[in-house]
Formats: structure tokens, C-alpha cells, sequence
């Protein structure tokens, strides 16, 4: 039985977009936190800090989560990835930046990060989405800015161009 | 916004699990997917003394397929269950209320079992189990025991699991063949709790009306008979019993009204085919 | 795609400024390199605040202990309103006023939420440790919300030195209403209420804050949104020089739609925190803390008469507002009301008007900008009496507008009220729309959908969009005399800096502080197309010093100032550079200045483009020789336009003031249908058309226009902060404050009509995010109205709402007995506090025995839930410690029991108060103990009041929880009455009514 005093600070680690990194955390430190102020990758926003507003999803051993409702010593060992880990390995942009980029989807880009996050898991679950389906997998996340459509927009292009990827590389 | 300073315990089995609970009862909370309590540790209105991770326990992180009942194990996901094979044929209410359960990435990691001792009045899971009438297994270091659904959620997020037990798994009966199931709710938005859920239930003449969001926790009526001229009376006074509350979303009497349009809907589309497949 | 295209006429030189490139800023956000205020690296010893706010609406602070909070290892430092009331000045308003305002609750508080202590740990984590430690004492006050109850002479006064709750009030004549409202034929009047809301941006307000030893001041960087004439404010406050005052905005802001504004008196707070802390304190507001406390829209209560003719022509209007501004007035509030008011008669040619507008302090959250800034509640009266004239004289409400709008012939137009309407085409903008959007089709659709027996309807709505705002338009709230005091106030000053280096790099910077709106991309386009540059070639930093940039009082980001302003600002300092720089390459190639033209990096004759010089040897020129230059141009290259329309003037001796530079117009039609079961208001079809003259870059435009949809789409049916009848707020979680999310919104059409640039901006741009905060509200109001027959429509449209409309009486249930008991729980009501309920219950004891377990404190403290110790205090009072909640959810709470009105041993009433970290609660239950043969019939009434964090977070159950404790205590109660230990089903009342119910005969 692992046991973690509340005024202990425990090492957590984890690969973040492949890479091992480690950081040390509170019991109470929330996953969103520990990224963004311990490993010190700023990518993932927080919004709301109760699970509404999605800004700081991230993908969880590949599941889209919510790092605002889940603790960094609940991941040790775990494999996370960010919207850091979305661009090439040349560092263009990835398909669904490219397609958030192309489409206007983006305004502020607080939230951003985790509609792409939601999307790069939804797009892998289901690679040709109609647009209400998009929809319906996107009304975890808000946005105040674009009201939606360019992202919408964005989606359907996005999972053209990994369909497309997907396609030459079988 | 953040959680008030906890211990963090990962337990290697129930046994050690239930065994913090006996020594810290009600000072103790069991987190698998916390996605209904990571936001009340936030907001500090949940402070427990000790946290009790259950989400990587093996024991509890099996769907099993046994006769005549899935039981699903207190760490297994929304999302896993709503992807098992086949739930659309084996309970095919769950099939159509879990994309109702919040959002897919709330699914992802929420638990079924955690959804259920959550015992959210609004929410889809207790609703279902209500209508279905299952059973929960409840561990603690006094034994095991197993209550039935009508009796497991008492009210506002108040169930009969005493604090030094721990859900270990739910049992859902399966659909017996021939009884069909409908699943309906109005929320002001896709994800949210609902205003007003209501699930159905058809074994030959007999109905089943399950509905969510009215009272202080989700309340079951059954009819051994309810010919079509009766539906219109019987969901009105049932809507009138069950009476409902003025929150900001809604009056006590749009969820009445909620409950007979919605009603209506999920008794409708329990009806048999007429045949023409 | 859209065609945006400019006509070439008028724009014969842009190869950028039209075209939709794609964004700049984009590099940085889409990789999660974005420079938000939280990002930023901090230094080391870094202290991260939290505060302790007011559960309570309105109550005296007894006292405050924070000795426990300070001895927290960790914690450095807290700050009370007292001292914030020793060491500043209170934050001063535009005209003289009765409020004293210091960011932190002095003496009392006066909404739920107020900040009342600050404290800084070594991270946010323990700061919430030590905030939870601070123990504030409150005297309870009873609370005022509604702004027209509010003003009257009897209602709770929020301030001491005022004599009344509306701190303002102003009565405005122009024209001769009085006279044509006698003699024009019909009158109408309706009432509007139109509900507070925000826009909340995803990024909550964020500060860090340092003082520095040097200026004795502070730096800050923060995410203010400006107007900058705000960090005048701060600064009188912090009692230091303005310069020392030192703001910096990060490089991000994640949207603001206003709300950034009012962040100014937590920074004066986090000056003071870190003055005393000795280190830089940061703080980042979360979401709990944005929504109850942060700033909103005015809601309004607007009283608004037309006087019109039989033919539906509107000759006068008379507009009363009662404006319900919460709890204090911060700068540059109550300025919304007076934004708008030269545009009262919207884009009407109406020459008669009268306006009163009432200023009003309540219980609530303060409010500041919000996008519309005043529009919203303005045009949803307006627009709203156009469709009722069209109702009562017979028309379609389409051709009421058009008979009465402003023709395109008398552009530019001096509304009554003063607004110098620019340019337009109202008429044939509406024309566009209606063809291009298809209103004749959607017109049979509404005939066939009626046929059907469908609740249809169709509506309209069309707005003047004001842009960049007259800085001296909040004088208009003075009376002349005052004016002429105080000063002309006028104009609106934005600043652009050029320069370009000795290797030909082009640098922009510019005071418009952006929140997502592209404002990199749309400078980078402006200034490539003077210079003959690429965007790429152009650098535009956006983050704002101000110890180093040009800025004025107006600098910022609201009022849709950046394509009027700041554009115009951006292409004056370009035209600059472009100048100096021909005249140095004139110099060189022997050509006359006027003959010099610049093209793709090369500045050459404009005849004959082979005597060139390269663009980047003229910066080097500039730099490197300045010996080489013409004799009277100086070495360098850097041009700061401070750039002012001179249409900007002061307001005038009769209150006539042109409020903004820049009018745009949108039209909107919407068909809406009824589920005439639910209430549902479903949007079939929503066309949308904004004429804002040049498009800068149709991608921002087009976004822009669908951001401000959604959101009006939100304030029409979704958003809206909720108070009881005591000032408990509702609306605390994004649960609770409901936002539209994509699969809520219905599609939007987009018509883009022809533009008309505004003669008075140098590019001819106008403002575009503003439209749809004014015209979708009323325009889907319209609809309803028109589904339903109805003239009453408020906002938002919750379908319970609706149903109400649609359905006044509910059908009833077959018989009363089948509701058992339950047909005495009180029916509650919206906005009504109280948790009330009364039942009976059988106890196997006499009454004198119940009576003594009642008044025995060791006894009554078995029978309270979760009481952990109890003492009499006091005649007939106990005090205590309880532990309250149901299910996981609870808290400790110091509680207080009074007995009052003691009729030995039949009746007794319990008063009871309990406060704790989850909130505060205050209630009554009454006992009448009847004898009988089985004991005592116990009647009991109760009723409950909540506020604070556990009301703000988790209404939709605290009916339910309360009847669970309640039910507790009576199960308690029974239990020591009969030591019967035997479980009880809670729900065994209504388990046993749905029994009966089937029972019943099917």
C-alpha cells in the first residue's frame, strides 16, 4: 500500500510527449498544476477547476482528461501529452494546428489547447466524423471567442488531412 | 480553487482498501475516477483526512459477463462500459443513457460504481440502476454485503453505504428478452446534469417509469397495465406527485411538465415493431 | 467563403489590408507557447494570494482574526480593508459620489463574494490553507437587489454617506418630446427587464505585482484591458506618482469581452499585499471567484414610450433606466448608459426624445464592460416597441423599421441626442439581407409551419454599432455647470510606433492590448501595404510598458476601438515612416519626394522602378550616416502617431454628445419555433448582416461576428446571474452559469453587404464585434413575440420561462389526495430564498418531555445533526459547533440557537444562525406540541435562508440537502422521544403516495 503524507512532497514521474520528466508534488496537487508549474510545460491552461470548461485537457495514457480533476500522484508512471506535443518532428504544425491555423479557429487560444487535445483523441476513435458529431464531442470544451463554427470547420479538415496521413503510411 | 491537504493512499487490494475505510470512516473518501468529487475537493467543500485511490486495483477493474447479470467492477470507466460488447443487446438502456453521462472525456476516466455513490438526484447512472433494479456489493471489514437498488440511493447525494464500506462492483441485470427500454432528458445543454431524466421500461403489459431530476433522487413508478388512454392521467399525476423544485434552471412545474412530455416520449418508443421488419 | 473583398475604388494600393491572412499570433498559441500572464516566469520568493470573501449579501464586519492564518508556516502577510482604508485612497468614480471604494470590504460587506482579507503564502495552495484560518465575525443586514426597490426612500441603504441607492440620476431633453408625445396619435409603453450577464473569458483576471524600491511605486503585470485612464486611478489610490505606476500587459490575454477592465482595484490590492510582503505576490482569480465577483453587465430596468403615428411612423420616445450597477461604482462605470446615449433613437429618424437614467447601487456584484457596453439593454427596448407599434397598427414589423430608419441621403446624420452617424446605407443594407438570406422563403415557411399547427415566428432586429468611444462622453452624466468645472472632455487619442531598423527591419508596437482579435496580423497588413513590405517582413509586439510605449487615456481594448482607432493610428505612423523614408530615398535618386513609390522591399521612382534603392539601405542610411540624410530629416526611423479625430467633441451645453466616431449597422432576421409542450424555443433559421465599412481582414471580421453571436446567443437563452430575494447568489459554477457550447448553437448565415467606409477613420473601418450583443437578443425576442402573440418577453429564454407564456394554467392532478402530505410543502417560487415546508409527525412522548429535550442543551445537541458541542448562552440561547451536510459534502459551522415565543409546553420557535467556510444560514422552525392518546402530534413549519459558496456552487440541491437535515433533526428528534433506533426511509412519504398512485384505477 503506497501511503502519501499530506505535508510530504512525493516524486512524480511520467513521459510528457515522450519524454521522461519528474517533478515532485503534494498529495493535493492537481495534475494541471504540477504540468504547468513543475515541469514548467505552460501549454495546458486551466479555466474552471471544476471540469466544465475543458481548457486544461490533456490526454492521460492516451484517454482525453481533465487535469483539473486529477491529482499528479494519481499519474506517476503514466504516459501524458500535451499541445506541446502536437507539432511535427520539425516543428511545423501538426494537422490539427494546421487545420485550426487555415480555418481561423482559434482567436485568444486560451482554450485552444484543449479542444485540440479532445480532438486528437476523438479523431483517432472515429476518423471520419460528420460535423454534429464533432459537435457533440466538443461540448466538453468552451470557447467565448470564435463561437464555434471555424472550429468545427477546423475538425472536419483536420481529420481529412490524418485520414489522408493515415492512408499514405498503411 | 484548491483541494484542502489530504493523505493519499493507494491501496494493493480491497482488503487494504477497507481496511483505511474502518480506520477513518467518515473522515475517509474513495477516489477511482473522480469526476464528480476531484470537484468538490477543489471547491473545499469535501475535505477528507484521507484519500483512498481504488482506480488501479486489478480486483475492481473487471466487467464480467455472468449469468444473467454484467457486473462492473467499482474502477471500471463510463467510456469502458458504454464500448462493451454487445451492451446495446445486454442492457440496452445503459447503451442509450451513457452517451448522456457527461462528456466522452469525463467518460474516460468517471467510474460507473463512483457515478453511483455519488447519488446526483439529476444524474443518468442511479437512474438507470433504479429502473433496472440491481444490486451493489458493499466490502468492509465487517463483511460483505449486498443491497438492492431501491434501496441504495436515499437521497441528495446520500446513499446506504456506510462509510467504512467500500462499492466494490454493481450488478446490472440484463434486458430479459422481449422487454424494451427508452431513455429521454432535457438539459440545457449536452453533457449537463439533467433537468429531467426519464427511463422506461416495457415487459408485456407492465411499465416501468423511472425518473430523475424531480425528486431527491431518482424515483420508480410501475404500472402492471397502462392502456394508451390512460398515459396522458397517469404521468400527470405522477409529475404531480412527484412534485419537483424551483432551482435556477427550472421551475418545479416545467419539471412537471417535463415529466409527462418526456414520459410520453420514452413510453412511445418502448412500444413493440408492429411487426413490419 | 464569404466575399469580404474591398471594392478596388477604394482601396487601389491594398495588397493586405482586405485579404484574409492568416494570423501571426496562431505560431505561438497553436504550439502552447502563448505568453499568458500565468505563464510568465516569476522570481524566486514569489508569493501567490488568496482571499476570504463575504458569504453574505450585506452585513457589518464585527471583527476580523487573523492571528491563526499568520502563524501558518508559509503565510507572509494579510491585508484587511482597514488598512487598505489607511494606506490608499478610495478609487475615484468620474463625478461625485457617496461611495467609498478601496478593493477590500471596510466596515462592511455589500455582496456575496466581496473580497474582505488578502493573503499571501508561498503558494496558492497554502494561501487558501490560511484564508480558510481568518475568521470574520458578521452582524447581518438585510439586502436590496432590485434597482427600481432599491431607490425607493425605505430600502437598505449599501452606503453611509449616501441618501439614497441611485447615486445618480440625470433627465436628458431633447427635441420637444413632452409636446409630441400630446398631440401624436397613439402612445405605448412597456417595461423591460433585461438580466445581468458577463461574458466570462476563459482566462480569469491575473496579476503579478512588485513594489519598487526605486521609483517608489510598482510594477505589474497583468492582464488589464485598459482604458488606461485607469491607471490614473490606481496610481491616486496607491498615493504615487502616476509614472511610478508602472503596467506591463503580457504578450496574451485569454479574451476578456470587457471583463479586464474592472481587474484595476485588485491590482491596488496586490500593490498593497506585496508592499507589505516584501515580494512579488501573483494572483490568479479562479473560476468561482470570476463569477461571483468579478464584474457584469448592468442589468436594467428600462420603462420606454414611443409616440407614433397611425402609419407606425415614431415621433418621440422616452426612455426611463434604472441601470443596477451592484455594490460600488469602479471607473469608468456607470459609463454603458451614457455610451450609447447618443444613439438612443438607435439608426431612427427619431427628433424627439427624453431620457432619465437612475444609477443604482445594489447587493450584487459589481459590474463593468461587457461587449455592447449598453447596447443590449438600450436596442432589446427599442427594438422591441418597433415590433409592438408594427402589432397594433397592422404591419409587418419589417416595414415599421424601414418607414422609420435614417435615409441613406442624410448621412452623415446628427441624431438627436448628438451621435454623428458617419455612413450607410440602412435601407440597402436590409435590402441585401433579406435577398441574400432568403426572407421569402422563410416566410413560407412560417405560413406552412403555422398551417401545421406550429408555435412559428419571425423576427427582426436591426442596431447602429457605435466604435471607438469618445473619451468624454461619461461627462454627459454631469450637469453643464459641472462640465464647464471639470474641464472639456473629448477625443480619444490612439497610439502607433513605426520604426524601422538599420538592417530595413520593420518594428510596430501599439497600445490596442488584444485579447484574441488578430490585432498582430491586421497592424502587420496595414503597415506591409505603406511600405511596400510583406507581412512577413513586419514585427507588431502588442505587450504594453507603460514606462516605455506611446500611450494615451484611451489606449486599450474595448468599444470596438481597433479598427477605427488603432488602424488608423497604425497607417498615420506608416504613412510617417513612408514619408521621411521617400524623401531619403528622393535625396539618393534624384527624384522629386511625390515621385517616389515603394514596391515589393524597394523604394524607387515610381516611373521608372530601375532607379531603386533597396528599402532596408534606406534604414541603414538613416542609422548608419546620418551625415548622408537631407539636411532637416532627423537620423533614425520611428514614428509615434498619436492619432485623434477631431468628430470627437464635448459633450455640448445641451447634453448632445457624439458618444462614439464610428457607426456601423446590422440587420438580423430569425424564424423560431415553439415546442408548444416544453417551452422550447428552437432557432429554424438566423441570418446575420453588419456593414462596418472596410474590412481590415475578413477571417478576424467573420470571427468576430460568430464569437459575438454565440454570445448573444448565450444572453438570450442560457446566461444569467442569478440572486435571491436576500442577495444569495446563485450562479458560482459553470454549472450554474450556463454558457453555450457547439452543439448548442444553431447554424448562422452571414450576409455581407456593402460597405460603407466611415469618412472619419483613415482606412474607413469600423468596429465589428459589438453587432450581435444588440441585435440577436431582441431579434430572437421578436420571434417569440411574434410565435406567441405575446408582448411580454424577458430574457433569457428558459424554456420554464416560456412555458409559463404559452400555458398559463398546469394541468391539475386527478385528485389533491393522491399528493398526500406533499400538498403542504410550500410551492416555491424563482428568486425566492427561503427553503420553507411544514409538516406533523407522531412521537411516543408527552409534550412536557419533548419540551424538556428542546430546551436542555445536552439533549438538544443530540437531536442537532452533526453537533459537536453545545452551551446555553444567554436567556433561552444555546451556542455551538455543528457539523453540516449531506452526503461527503460538509463543513464545520459556529451555530447559535435562540428560543423564542415559549408557551410552556405547547409552542416553541427555534432561531437559529450558523456560518462556516460553506456559507451562512439563518432559519426558523416552529413547534406546536399537541397531547393525544399515542403521545404528541408534533406540528412543525420551518423556514431556511442559505448564502455563500455551498448556494453559489450547488443550488440544484440545497432544497434537497435542507430537507434532508431537517428530516434528520425530526428523526433525531423522534428517536430521543422514543430511544427508537429502528431505520426510517426519508423518502417513505412520497415511496408511499407512488404506491398509491398505481393503485389507483387505470
Amino acid at each position: 500500500m503506497k501511503t502519501l503524507d499530506r505535508h510530504g512532497r512525493f516524486l512524480v514521474r511520467l513521459t510528457l510527449n515522450g519524454i521522461p520528466e519528474e517533478g515532485f508534488a503534494e498529495p493535493r496537487m492537481l495534475l494541471a498544476d504540477f504540468l504547468r508549474h513543475e515541469i514548467g510545460a505552460t501549454g495546458t491552461h486551466v479555466g474552471c477547476e471544476h471540469g466544465i470548461c475543458g481548457a486544461c485537457t490533456i490526454r492521460v495514457d492516451g484517454k482525453a482528461t481533465r487535469a483539473c480533476l486529477v491529482l499528479a500522484v494519481q499519474v506517476d508512471g503514466a504516459a501524458i501529452e500535451t499541445v506541446e506535443g502536437l507539432s511535427e518532428p520539425d516543428g511545423s504544425f501538426g494537422p490539427l494546428q494546421q487545420a485550426f491555423h487555415e480555418n481561423f479557429a482559434l482567436q485568444c487560444g486560451f482554450c485552444t489547447p484543449g479542444f485540440m487535445m479532445s480532438l486528437s483523441e476523438f479523431l483517432e476513435i472515429n476518423p471520419d466524423p460528420t460535423a454534429n458529431e464533432i459537435k457533440v464531442a466538443l461540448s466538453g470544451n468552451i470557447c467565448r471567442c470564435t463561437g464555434y463554427h471555424e472550429i468545427v470547420n477546423a475538425s472536419l479538415d483536420a481529420a481529412k488531412a490524418l485520414r489522408r496521413r493515415a492512408s499514405q503510411t498503411s | 480553487m484548491k483541494p484542502a491537504p489530504f493523505d493519499y493512499v493507494q491501496p494493493d487490494s480491497v482488503d487494504e482498501a477497507v481496511e483505511v475505510l474502518a480506520q477513518y470512516g467518515d473522515d475517509a473518501r474513495v477516489i477511482a475516477g473522480g469526476q464528480s468529487l476531484m470537484p468538490m475537493l477543489n471547491m473545499r467543500l469535501v475535505r477528507p483526512h484521507v484519500l483512498v485511490d481504488i482506480s488501479r486495483l486489478p480486483a475492481l477493474s473487471s466487467t464480467v459477463d455472468e449469468d444473467g447479470v454484467l457486473a462492473v467492477g467499482a474502477a471500471v470507466t463510463q467510456g469502458t462500459l458504454a464500448a462493451w460488447p454487445n451492451l446495446g443487446m445486454t442492457l440496452p438502456l445503459l447503451a442509450q443513457a451513457l452517451p448522456y453521462v457527461g462528456h466522452f472525456q469525463t467518460r474516460n476516466r468517471g467510474t460507473v460504481c463512483g457515478s453511483l455513490c455519488h447519488a446526483d438526484p439529476s444524474s443518468e447512472l442511479p437512474l438507470c440502476l433504479a429502473l433496472l433494479g440491481g444490486e451493489m456489493d458493499l466490502h468492509s471489514s465487517r463483511g460483505v454485503r449486498t443491497i438492492a437498488a431501491e434501496n441504495f440511493q436515499r437521497g441528495v447525494l446520500t446513499t446506504a453505504k456506510a462509510p467504512d464500506e467500500l462499492a466494490v462492483r454493481v450488478r446490472f441485470p440484463k434486458a430479459p428478452a422481449g422487454d424494451s427500454f427508452a431513455f429521454r432528458e432535457f438539459c440545457h445543454r449536452h453533457g449537463d446534469f439533467a433537468v429531467v431524466a426519464i427511463a422506461a421500461r416495457r415487459s408485456g403489459t407492465a411499465i416501468s417509469l423511472a425518473v430523475g431530476g424531480v425528486a431527491d433522487r431518482p424515483e420508480v413508478c410501475h404500472w402492471n397495465s397502462l392502456p394508451d388512454d390512460s398515459v396522458e392521467d397517469a404521468l400527470n399525476d405522477l409529475a404531480w406527485v412527484l412534485g419537483g423544485n424551483d432551482d435556477i434552471h427550472a421551475t418545479a412545474r416545467h419539471r412537471r411538465q417535463l415529466v409527462r412530455h418526456l414520459g410520453c416520449q420514452v413510453i412511445d418508443a418502448t412500444r413493440p415493431d408492429d411487426g413490419t421488419e | 467563403m464569404p466575399d469580404f473583398s474591398i471594392p478596388e475604388e477604394i482601396r487601389p494600393e491594398a495588397r493586405h489590408v482586405g485579404r484574409r491572412m492568416l494570423r501571426i499570433e496562431d505560431r505561438t498559441l497553436l504550439r502552447g507557447a502563448g505568453a499568458f500572464v500565468d505563464d510568465a516566469p516569476v522570481k524566486k520568493g514569489t508569493l501567490h494570494a488568496a482571499f476570504v470573501r463575504s458569504p453574505h449579501a450585506h452585513a457589518e464586519i464585527v471583527s476580523i482574526d487573523v492571528t491563526e492564518a499568520l502563524a501558518m508556516p508559509g503565510v507572509f502577510a494579510v491585508v484587511t480593508g482597514e488598512e487598505m482604508a489607511e494606506q490608499t485612497d478610495p478609487m475615484i468614480v468620474g463625478f461625485e459620489n457617496p461611495i467609498d471604494y478601496y478593493g477590500l470590504a471596510v466596515g462592511k460587506v455589500r455582496y456575496v463574494g466581496e473580497p474582505v482579507v488578502v493573503v499571501a503564502a508561498t503558494d496558492r495552495y497554502k494561501a487558501e490553507d490560511a484564508a480558510d484560518l481568518i475568521a470574520v465575525a458578521y452582524n447581518v443586514l438585510p439586502a436590496t437587489i432590485d434597482p427600481i426597490e432599491a431607490s425607493e426612500p425605505d430600502a437598505p441603504k449599501l452606503h453611509w454617506r449616501s441618501d439614497s441607492n441611485c447615486v445618480s440620476k440625470r433627465h436628458f431633453v431633447h427635441g420637444e418630446p413632452g409636446k409630441v408625445f400630446a398631440e401624436t396619435e397613439n402612445t405605448i409603453a412597456m417595461t423591460i427587464r433585461y438580466p445581468r450577464n458577463s461574458i466570462t473569458p476563459m482566462e480569469t483576471y491575473a496579476i503579478i505585482a512588485e513594489a519598487n524600491g526605486e521609483s517608489g511605486g510598482f510594477d505589474v503585470l497583468s492582464n488589464f484591458q485598459g482604458p488606461f485612464s485607469v491607471h490614473t486611478v490606481m496610481a491616486l489610490a496607491l498615493r504615487i506618482r502616476t509614472a511610478a505606476l508602472r503596467h506591463r500587459s503580457p504578450r496574451n490575454s485569454g479574451g476578456s469581452f470587457g471583463s479586464k477592465l474592472v481587474i484595476f482595484p485588485y491590482i491596488v490590492v496586490m500593490c498593497v499585499l506585496a508592499r507589505k510582503a516584501q515580494r512579488p505576490v501573483k494572483w490568479i482569480e479562479d473560476r468561482l471567484e470570476h463569477l461571483s465577483a468579478s464584474s457584469v453587465a448592468p442589468n436594467r430596468i428600462t420603462k420606454i414610450e414611443a409616440a407614433y403615428t397611425n402609419d407606425g411612423i415614431v415621433k418621440a420616445l422616452r426612455l426611463t433606466h434604472w441601470d443596477d450597477h451592484g455594490a460600488y461604482l469602479r471607473a469608468p462605470m456607470p459609463a454603458p448608459i451614457y455610451r450609447m446615449h447618443g444613439v438612443s433613437t438607435n439608426g431612427y429618424a427619431i427628433r424627439h426624445l427624453e431620457v432619465t437614467n437612475h444609477i443604482v447601487v445594489t447587493n450584487k456584484c459589481p459590474t463593468g464592460a461587457v461587449r455592447g457596453f449598453g447596447g443590449p439593454q438600450l436596442y432589446f427596448a427599442v427594438e422591441r416597441i418597433m415590433q409592438r407599434i408594427s402589432v397594433l397598427t397592422g404591419q409587418d414589423q419589417l416595414d415599421v423599421m424601414r418607414k422609420n430608419l435614417i435615409d441613406e441621403n442624410q448621412f452623415p446624420y446628427r441624431t438627436i441626442a448628438g451621435a454623428l452617424l458617419d455612413s450607410g446605407d440602412y435601407q440597402k443594407t436590409i435590402d441585401e439581407t433579406i435577398k441574400a438570406g432568403g426572407l421569402a422563403q422563410l416566410k413560407e415557411r412560417q405560413v406552412k409551419a403555422r398551417k401545421e399547427g406550429h408555435l412559428y415566428g419571425i423576427g427582426y432586429a436591426s442596431c447602429v454599432e457605435p466604435s471607438q468611444s469618445n473619451m468624454g462622453y461619461i461627462s454627459t452624466l454631469k450637469t453643464g455647470l459641472e462640465r464647464e468645472r471639470a474641464g472639456p472632455k473629448d477625443g480619444a487619442v490612439a497610439s502607433v510606433t513605426v520604426s524601422v531598423d538599420a538592417l530595413g527591419s520593420v518594428n510596430v508596437i501599439g497600445d490596442s492590448v488584444p485579447q484574441g482579435q488578430g490585432h498582430q496580423t491586421a497592424l502587420a497588413q496595414i503597415v506591409a501595404d505603406q511600405l511596400g513590405l510583406d507581412t512577413e517582413d513586419i514585427v507588431v509586439s502588442l505587450d504594453t510598458d507603460t514606462a516605455k510605449d506611446g500611450w494615451s487615456i484611451a489606449a486599450g481594448n474595448y468599444s470596438c476601438r481597433f479598427a477605427p482607432a488603432s488602424a488608423s493610428a497604425a497607417h498615420q505612423a506608416a504613412v510617417r515612416v513612408r514619408q521621411k523614408m521617400a524623401r531619403i530615398a528622393a535625396s539618393r535618386l534624384n527624384v522629386a519626394v511625390e515621385d517616389i513609390a515603394f514596391t515589393e522591399g524597394k523604394i524607387h521612382a515610381v516611373n521608372n522602378p530601375d532607379n531603386a534603392i533597396p528599402f532596408y539601405r534606406v534604414g541603414g542610411l538613416a542609422h548608419w550616416s546620418p551625415s548622408s540624410l537631407p539636411d532637416d530629416v532627423e537620423p533614425g526611423i520611428r514614428e509615434t502617431s498619436m492619432w485623434n479625430a477631431p468628430e470627437l467633441t464635448p459633450t455640448t451645453a445641451n447634453d448632445e454628445i457624439n458618444t462614439s466616431l464610428a457607426y456601423g449597422f446590422g440587420f438580423d432576421f430569425c424564424g423560431v419555433e415553439i415546442d408548444a409542450s416544453t417551452g422550447i424555443v428552437n432557432v429554424d433559421k438566423y441570418v446575420s448582416a453588419h456593414d462596418c465599412g472596410t474590412v481590415l481582414n475578413p477571417g478576424l471580421a467573420e470571427g468576430q461576428i460568430r464569437g459575438s453571436w454565440a454570445s448573444a446567443y448565450g444572453a438570450t437563452f442560457l446566461e444569467e446571474f442569478c440572486y435571491d430575494a436576500d442577495g444569495a447568489f446563485r450562479s458560482g459554477t459553470f454549472a450554474e452559469y450556463l454558457v453555450p457550447t457547439a452543439a448548442d448553437l444553431p447554424d448562422l448565415t452571414l450576409v455581407h453587404p456593402t460597405p460603407h467606409p466611415s469618412p472619419y477613420t483613415r482606412l474607413g473601418a469600423k468596429g465589428i464585434a459589438e453587432g450581435n450583443q444588440y441585435s440577436t437578443p431582441v431579434c430572437i425576442a421578436n420571434a417569440v413575440a411574434d410565435a406567441l402573440g405575446i408582448d411580454d418577453v424577458q430574457l433569457p429564454l428558459k424554456p420554464a420561462k416560456v412555458l409559463e407564456w404559452l400555458a398559463p394554467e398546469e394541468p391539475p392532478p386527478s385528485s389533491n389526495a393522491i399528493l398526500g402530505s406533499a400538498a403542504r410543502l410550500e410551492p416555491a417560487t424563482l428568486g425566492q430564498p427561503t427553503i420553507s415546508g411544514s409538516d406533523e409527525m407522531q412521537m411516543p412522548a408527552t409534550p412536557a418531555q419533548i419540551w424538556d429535550m428542546l430546551l436542555d442543551p445536552n439533549r438538544l445537541a443530540r437531536i442537532v445533526p452533526g453537533c459537536e458541542k453545545l452551551e446555553a448562552s444567554g436567556d433561552k440561547g444555546f451556542t455551538g459547533t455543528v457539523i453540516l451536510g449531506v452526503g461527503p459534502v460538509k463543513g464545520r459551522f459556529d451555530a447559535r440557537i435562540d428560543l423564542i415565543d415559549l408557551e410552556k409546553p405547547h409552542k416553541a420557535t427555534l432561531v437559529g444562525s450558523a456560518h462556516g467556510a460553506l456559507g451562512a444560514s439563518r432559519g426558523t422552525g416552529a413547534f406546536e406540541l399537541i397531547g393525544n392518546d399515542g403521545g404528541t402530534l408534533v406540528r412543525y413549519s420551518y423556514s431556511v435562508e442559505l448564502s455563500g459558496k455551498v448556494v453559489a456552487v450547488g443550488g440544484r440541491m440545497i432544497r434537497g440537502a435542507a430537507k434532508q437535515l431537517i428530516d434528520r433533526f425530526m428523526h433525531a428528534l423522534v428517536q430521543q422521544a422514543s430511544r427508537d433506533d429502528g431505520p426510517r426511509d426519508p423518502s417513505g412519504g412520497l415511496a408511499g403516495r407512488l404506491k398509491r398512485l398505481v393503485r389507483s384505477d387505470r
